[in-house]
């Protein structure tokens, strides 16, 4: 199919706003979620497959998506969760020697309905006044999509993690370390990262603090995830419950729940995070690192008790990151492991290492 | 870091005069930077011979030096100003070579003068091919398997163990001069020869060829707490093998998934610390295997380049003021986005549209070059275009060009393919030339598949999928039976425009635009703002484009639209740009709005924050009329839209605007210079009297008026700027020729010759003294003769080839009288109002006008430097009503600035720079067709002494002992003979041609040596052979009698291989005798413009 005879469609926000588009992706009449934008130039196909985007839809300000396809490696889970893909231009055809499947196909395949040909730019700037909204979008008539726009429920106060989280625990990796990796909705580069340091069993998030324990973890990984940390109390008390016995290493929403954890707070930014160039300095040496960002809500600022701020984002002072001065526990907002974006911040991994200290003064136990 | 106090006055070098692969991207960075150290509260103490530049504007710099870069002249410099500290990373390689050898020198260390912005050691290591790429393998990055050679043997040794395709590259060269492919032994060996003479530490690398692999650049900037950021990826549309700056680029990368492009980003910082690239920004290029993603480095360039140039202003990021703080300390974060205001420096910028390159290149001008583009970049400026998809861009880039192309093919020149079958228009498509794209484009059209083309240009899938739809698009237009509001939004979203629709639906332009606006089919305008609209942008920086929302904030001000010059191109150059650039400034002075229309990327109007507003968008109608909509929209008042000082292209397009709006003379009167009816009668009436001649529509007329007015005649068509296409012609046949290539091919499609503009015959004054006059016209009719130029070079060498000197040198009081008295004259009837320019010629004399253009002239920016008058704000200023008078008693105008401005106290040469040292295949010898890329001035107390700094400015070094080789025209021997008699009287042996030695020695000159011309054999040596062996150090050929002017060119040619300077008319020969015997006896003096504007009174803004 040429990219340039499509179904013409709509997409129609809460408020009842409207962009032109068509059809693309997987053929659904009327698609809802809570409608983002992410400022990413590459890495959609590890946007599209985060589990984080559960809930949402999420639309791409970078004009040209597709181009170099899809492949299994660049999955972040086994199958995406996001609700939706807005683009200002789908590449039908990819061109890339790595490239498995072009992302239509892939989309198709997922079930994951799209638009194309959309004002992004105009998006993007009304989701900066409005913040993240409820839309719905498709070949429906204008008025269906109003009405199921104006239905569409957000995130807040929802626990998605339930929705992306696995039923088994499983095991990747080798090495006398232990980490023991709760997952949020967790991604596969991140599996990957805790993997090159010792042996990780990623567990399902609802798993309790006596069993994680039983697996006598060196270290324990709360991962990233969609959603209101707000709205996961459960977590949030197992976390508190590990808090002191276990060195603990927590990124995006395991950066919120920590905070919950030990006492703080969290809040909604108007229109989140989602870029892969946001500036994150580190205070503790001033160094800038560029950052790929992914979230809509971050901790309440002096709401931790106890807690160091150690990153903060030179855009908007958000807190980027903070360790506990009572236990062995730190976390950081935005992702080190990247995947999509750069690389700079992966010496956080090795700061978890370091924190555990050496296999030998843990075999204690 | 803050700032550091330690430092109070730094030295920054410029580029130079403007050569390819060294353009204007470097006024732009370099003004910049001198601004930003300058509000940072530092003394600038500048050096650069380029006059046309905005960096060597008096108010730039604390002390502006135009003076040759040389490092005899940077030492007298540095003595005189002591600065603390040299930033050399703004200057392109001329700033960063000319560092080095001044390091070497010991002269940095002696003055203790601090390089700042990159280490001498980082630069070698970058530059010198040699560490670079140990230094690469050293951290793991691969580059192409090669070796080095000092020799032709060793190459050849290498050359054995790596196998062919070998690509040959010296050490310390700019724009890959000097480099190229080679498929086999005998190619390599020619390639090596001269790839060891064009590197000045006379070494290559012999590199495995990696031709067809895609090429990219990253833009990165580092500071000194080591924070690195990516400003710009950009990708090459044209793979390996064709040199970047004449590939078509696109921003950001397109066929790069995240993976291998973080990785990509992770080498370029890597790549930035081990070379040890403290502060600053840097360009680092890859090449990546398309089959299996495997990945080299190329080279890095320690400096602000073109591409970043490119990279400022296709993401709003400025390098060069960024780069400029950074090395006085300042880190990223320290820095404010002033886009965003919200944030720091220290981020990415990510984009929301596609970014398209495309250079333009000047065959048509150098008959000889193949017009093959390969690893040597040949492209003399660029053009940028900004759209929502690539499509788009592309083909806003594609008719930006100005080249009678109004996209993507789908317009008449299409037709110009026809003539190839299928076959050959593939073989076409495999060869990268200017044209490539288009036929590409065709060949698609003609059913050939996307993989066809990949398997034969390279060029990336995705690229050539996208103009497939293009190709698709055009086919539904032209099937559909009426174009609805969805048919035209489709079609501009693919970057079609109303010239393109009008050719493929069989109407007009007009009628296209007039449908499509009552369909309410109109462009929108989006802003650049690094950020992808996640903040809020406050530099109302614009492109248009076919979407849902207009950003176009409201004004309530008086606003002057001003429409910019367009691409580089010989001709029209940075001259111009500088123009457009004052204009804006004194407007805003004047509490104006200024808003700025242009598309080429390397220049100071294209700075987001030279002018209120800027459109980066295409000079023609079309999205000129776009944007005088959008600004009417915008509320307030648009007061007018200045066209005459972009050279040629916004004249073109002032017919095409609201008369009421153009500003300054009227189109009709800049119509009337130029219809040469009208002009004749125009100068009858005056009685000024002209070269006699006729115009010509067709053969037989011009054959009649050369009758007429008798051999020899210049032909030129009418409506061309540097001497496009104009030929000094001896006899009938020459004038067929001439006529049938004017109505033919390209010329045609520029307008060679055609009813409305006819072909100018007139007779060729030979021997003549040309003379250029620049003056301003208020409304009130008082006229102001602002410089009296003198040409060096005899009339018939293009106003913009020859060297001339303010004031004139030679000219009678009663020749200087008439000049200014047919000056204002002319001003007074064509009743204009802002700039004229008129070209005389002085015969036995008697005072002829050529031609006058009321309107900038390409000395404009020279005038100014050398008179300290700012002619080009003085007439922008007249153009919206005040009066000279006024503009005295505000300042701008000096008081004693009446009548005729004087500068008595010091002489200024401006001279031309030549590219054939790029073009081997070409002959040097200057003619009616201008072919400079750029311009010096040199400036002394005397004659003589300016004109040997100008050309030691322009690279010719004349020699101070050795032998002069003379080859004269027999009109030349008796004038030759006093020149000859100089040289002797300062040691120099001769050598000469047989007719020339025998005239010398009957006249009691010693020949030393016998040359002989080709065919004679035996006699003498050989005169290539002398000049390859280094015998000779000056070359003096003019041309022989009347005949064509080849003659000699083998000896011109040589001279250019071996880099011995070339002299080829006897007033310059002439003139650079007289300031070598001058320069022998003066110490080598430097002068501020501050001080000698100072000492004639007068301190421009
Ligand atoms: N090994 C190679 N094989 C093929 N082409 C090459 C190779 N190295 C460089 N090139 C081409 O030559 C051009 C100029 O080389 P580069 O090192 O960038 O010189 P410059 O300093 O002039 O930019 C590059 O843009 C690239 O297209
Ligand atoms: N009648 C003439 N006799 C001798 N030289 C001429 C004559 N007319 C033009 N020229 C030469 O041709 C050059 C180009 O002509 P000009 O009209 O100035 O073209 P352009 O419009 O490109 O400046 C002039 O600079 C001058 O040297
Ligand atoms: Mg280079
Ligand atoms: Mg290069």
């Amino acid at each position: 199919m040429s990219t340039d005879d499509r179904q013409p469609a709509l997409l129609v926000t809460a408020d009842g706003t409207v962009f032109a588009g068509e059809a693309a992706g997987a053929p659904i009449p009327i698609a809802t979620g809570e409608l983002v934008f992410n400022t990413a130039m590459s890495g959609y196909q590890e946007v599209i497959s985060d589990p984080s985007y559960a809930g949402q839809v999420v639309a791409f300000t970078s004009t040209h998506i597709g181009n170099y396809g899809t492949n299994a490696d660049d999955d972040e889970a086994t199958a995406p969760h996001c609700l939706g893909v807005v683009v200002r231009d789908l590449t039908v055809t990819p061109s890339n020697w790595r490239s498995a499947e072009g992302v239509e196909a892939f989309l198709v395949r997922h079930g994951i309905p799209a638009l194309t040909g959309v004002d992004t730019r105009r998006l993007t700037r009304y989701l900066r006044q409005a913040g993240a909204v409820p839309c719905a979008f498709g070949t429906a008539p204008e008025a269906e999509l109003r009405a199921a726009a104006a239905a569409a429920i957000g995130t807040d106060g929802l626990d998605l993690v339930s929705g992306v989280t696995r039923s088994a625990s499983a095991t990747y990796g080798d090495g006398p370390l232990r980490i023991v990796a709760f997952d949020f909705g967790v991604k596969s580069t991140m599996i990957r990262q805790l993997a090159a340091l010792g042996t990780v069993t990623v567990v399902p998030a609802r798993t309790s603090a006596s069993d994680v324990l039983a697996l006598e973890p060196d270290g324990v990984f709360l991962s990233n995830g969609p959603g209101d940390p707000a709205a996961l109390p459960g977590p949030t008390g197992t976390i508190a419950d590990l808090i002191g016995s276990v060195p603990i290493f927590g990124i995006c929403l395991g950066h919120q729940l920590l905070a919950t954890a030990l006492g703080g707070s969290t809040f909604k930014l108007p229109f989140g995070h989602h870029g892969a160039n946001h500036p994150v300095q580190r205070l503790s040496t001033g160094v800038v690192e560029i950052t790929s960002q992914n979230h809509n809500y971050a901790v309440t600022p002096d709401s931790i008790p106890d807690a160091e701020i150690t990153h903060r984002n030179l855009n908007d002072g958000v807190i980027e990151g903070f360790r506990s001065l009572k236990a062995a526990a730190f976390s950081v907002q935005y992702h080190p492991e990247a995947a999509p974006g750069p690389h700079d911040a992966r010496y956080l991994f090795d700061e978890f290492r370091n924190l555990i200290g050496p296999p030998a003064a843990t075999g204690s136990r | 870091m803050p700032r550091r106090d330690d430092l109070k006055t730094i030295l920054v070098i410029g580029s130079g005069p403007i050569v390819i692969g060294q353009a204007c991207e470097f006024d732009y960075s370099g003004t910049q930077a001198c601004r930003v150290l300058r509000e940072e509260g530092y003394r600038v103490v500048l050096a650069n011979s380029n006059p046309a530049t905005i960096m060597t504007d008096p108010a730039t710099a604390d002390q502006t030096y135009v003076e040759p870069l040389d490092t005899d002249v940077l030492t007298a410099i540095i003595e005189k100003e002591r600065p603390d500290a040299l930033l050399p990373t703004l200057g392109g390689q001329t700033a960063l070579n000319l560092t080095m050898e001044l390091v070497e020198l010991g002269v940095l260390e002696r003055y203790g003068v601090e390089v700042i912005g990159a280490r001498p050691d980082a630069i070698s290591t970058a530059e010198d091919r040699d560490r670079f790429k140990a230094a690469m393998e050293e951290i793991g990055l691969e580059v192409p398997q090669s070796g080095f050679a000092h020799s032709l043997s060793e190459a050849e040794e290498i050359a054995q163990e790596i196998g062919y395709p070998i690509m040959v590259r010296p050490s310390f060269i700019l724009g890959g001069k000097g480099t190229g492919i080679a498929q086999d032994a005998e190619h390599f060996t020619q390639l090596a020869v001269e790839g060891l003479a064009a590197s000045p530490v006379g070494q290559i690398l012999v590199e495995k060829s990696i031709a067809g692999w895609k090429e990219y650049e990253l833009e990165v900037m580092r500071d000194a707490a080591d924070n690195c950021v990516v400003v710009c990826s950009i990708e090459n549309f044209d793979p390996m093998g064709v040199h970047t700056g004449d590939s078509i680029t696109v921003a950001p990368a397109q066929t790069l998934s995240d993976v291998e492009y973080q990785a990509m980003r992770d080498d370029a910082f890597a790549c930035l610390r081990r070379v040890g690239v403290e502060t600053g920004g840097s360009n680092v290029q890859f090449a990546v295997d398309p089959a299996t993603g495997r990945r080299v480095i190329i080279e890095m360039n320690p400096r602000v380049s073109r591409s970043s140039a490119l990279a400022s202003k296709a993401t709003g990021f400025p390098i060069a003021k960024i780069a400029a703080r950074l090395a006085v300390g300042y880190l990223l974060d320290e820095i404010p986005n002033d886009i965003t205001r919200a944030t720091p420096a220290s981020f990415e910028p990510t984009i929301d549209y596609v970014v398209t390159k495309i250079p333009r290149w000047a065959f048509e001008k150098l008959p000889g070059a193949d017009g093959v583009l390969g690893t040597r970049m040949q492209s003399v400026g660029e053009v940028m275009a900004i759209g929502r998809t690539f499509c788009e861009s592309l083909q806003k880039a594609l008719r930006s060009l100005e080249q009678g192309r109004a996209g993507l093919n789908a317009d008449p020149s299409e037709t110009d393919l026809d003539a190839y079958d299928d076959d050959a228009l593939l073989d076409k498509v495999a060869v990268a030339t200017p044209d490539r794209i288009f036929e590409l484009e065709a060949a698609l059209r003609r059913g050939t598949s996307v993989e066809v083309i990949v398997q034969r240009t390279g060029i990336d899938p995705w690229f050539i999928r996208q103009v497939e739809r293009i190709t698709a698009e055009r086919a539904r237009i032209e099937a559909a039976p009426t174009l609805d509001k969805a048919g035209y939004l489709k079609a501009k979203r693919l970057g079609f425009s109303d010239a393109q629709l009008a050719y493929l639906r069989g109407s007009t332009e007009a009628e296209v635009r007039a449908d499509r606006l009552r369909l309410g089919v109109r462009a929108t305008f989006k802003t650049v703002d690094t950020c992808a609209a996640e903040f809020e942008a406050f530099t109302p920086y614009h492109y248009a484009t076919y979407e849902e929302e207009d950003e176009i904030r409201p004004s309530e001000r008086d606003r002057v639209i001003i429409l910019g010059s367009g691409p580089n191109r010989i001709g029209q150059g940075i001259e111009f740009d500088y123009c457009c650039v004052h204009a804006s400034m004194t407007l805003r002075d004047a509490g104006y709005e200024t808003v700025m229309i242009n598309c080429n990327p390397e220049t100071v109007s294209t700075d987001y924050d030279t002018s209120d507003r800027l459109y980066f968008e295409p000079l023609t109608s079309e999205d000129v009329a776009n944007v005088l909509d959008a600004e009417m929209a915008a509320g307030g008042r648009v007061v007018g839209i200045i066209v005459s000082l972009g050279g040629q292209t916004p004249l073109k397009l002032a017919g095409t605007l609201p008369p009421e709006l153009v500003l300054g003379t009227s189109p009709a009167s800049i119509d009337l210079a130029e219809d040469r009816e009208r002009w004749n009668a125009l100068c009858e009436t005056l009685g000024i009297p002209q070269p006699p001649g006729g115009t010509a529509t067709t053969t037989a007329e011009a054959l009649s008026i050369a009758g007429r007015v008798g051999y020899p005649v210049l032909l030129r068509p009418s409506y061309v700027l540097g001497g496009r296409a104009m030929e000094i012609v001896y006899d009938d046949e020459a004038v067929r020729r001439v006529m049938h290539t004017l109505s033919t091919g390209v010329l045609a499609r520029e307008g060679g010759v055609t009813a409305e503009r006819p072909v100018l015959v007139d007779r060729f004054l030979e021997d003549a003294v040309e003379v250029d006059v620049d003056a301003v016209r208020d409304s009130a009719g008082e006229i102001l003769i602002a410089g009296i130029m003198e040409h060096v070079e005899e009339a018939g060498v293009h106003s913009g080839d020859s060297a001339c000197a303010l004031p004139p040198q030679s000219l009678s009081t009663e020749v200087l009288a008439a000049l200014e008295l047919h000056t204002r004259a002319l001003a007074e009837h064509l009743n204009v109002c802002g700039l004229i320019n008129v070209q005389f010629a002085v015969k036995d004399g008697q005072v002829y006008v050529l031609e006058a253009n009321p309107r900038a002239s390409r000395t404009v920016p020279f005038v100014a430097k050398a008179t300290g008058v700012p002619l080009a704000m003085v007439a922008s200023r007249v153009m919206v009503g005040q009066t000279l008078v006024e503009l005295r008693a505000e300042g701008l105008l000096p008081p004693d600035a009446v009548g005729h401005v004087q500068t008595l106290d010091h002489v200024s040469v401006k001279e031309a720079v030549l590219p054939f040292d790029r073009f081997p295949g070409v002959d040097t010898l200057l003619g009616p067709e201008m072919r400079s890329t750029g311009e010096v001035m040199g400036v002394d107390v005397t004659f003589g002494l300016a004109f040997a700094k100008s050309q030691m400015a322009a690279g010719t070094r004349l020699p101070d002992s050795g032998t002069v080789f003379m080859s004269l025209a027999d009109r030349d021997k008796p004038a030759g003979l006093e020149v000859a008699r100089t040289f002797v009287s300062l040691g120099f042996a001769m050598a000469a041609t047989l007719g020339t030695a025998g005239y010398l020695r009957a006249n009691g000159i010693t020949v030393d040596t016998l040359v002989a011309k080709v065919g004679e054999e035996g006699v003498a040596s050989d005169a290539v052979d002398l000049i390859a062996q280094g015998k000779v150090q000056l070359v003096i050929n003019t041309p022989r009698g009347l005949g064509p002017r080849a003659d000699g060119q083998h000896i011109r040619m040589a001279s250019i291989t071996y880099h011995v300077p070339c002299l080829t008319t006897l007033a310059a020969a002439r003139a650079a005798a007289g300031g070598m015997a001058e320069s022998r006896a003066h110490p080598l003096v430097v002068r501020s413009l501050q001080e000698l504007h100072a000492a004639v009174g007068h301190t421009a803004p």
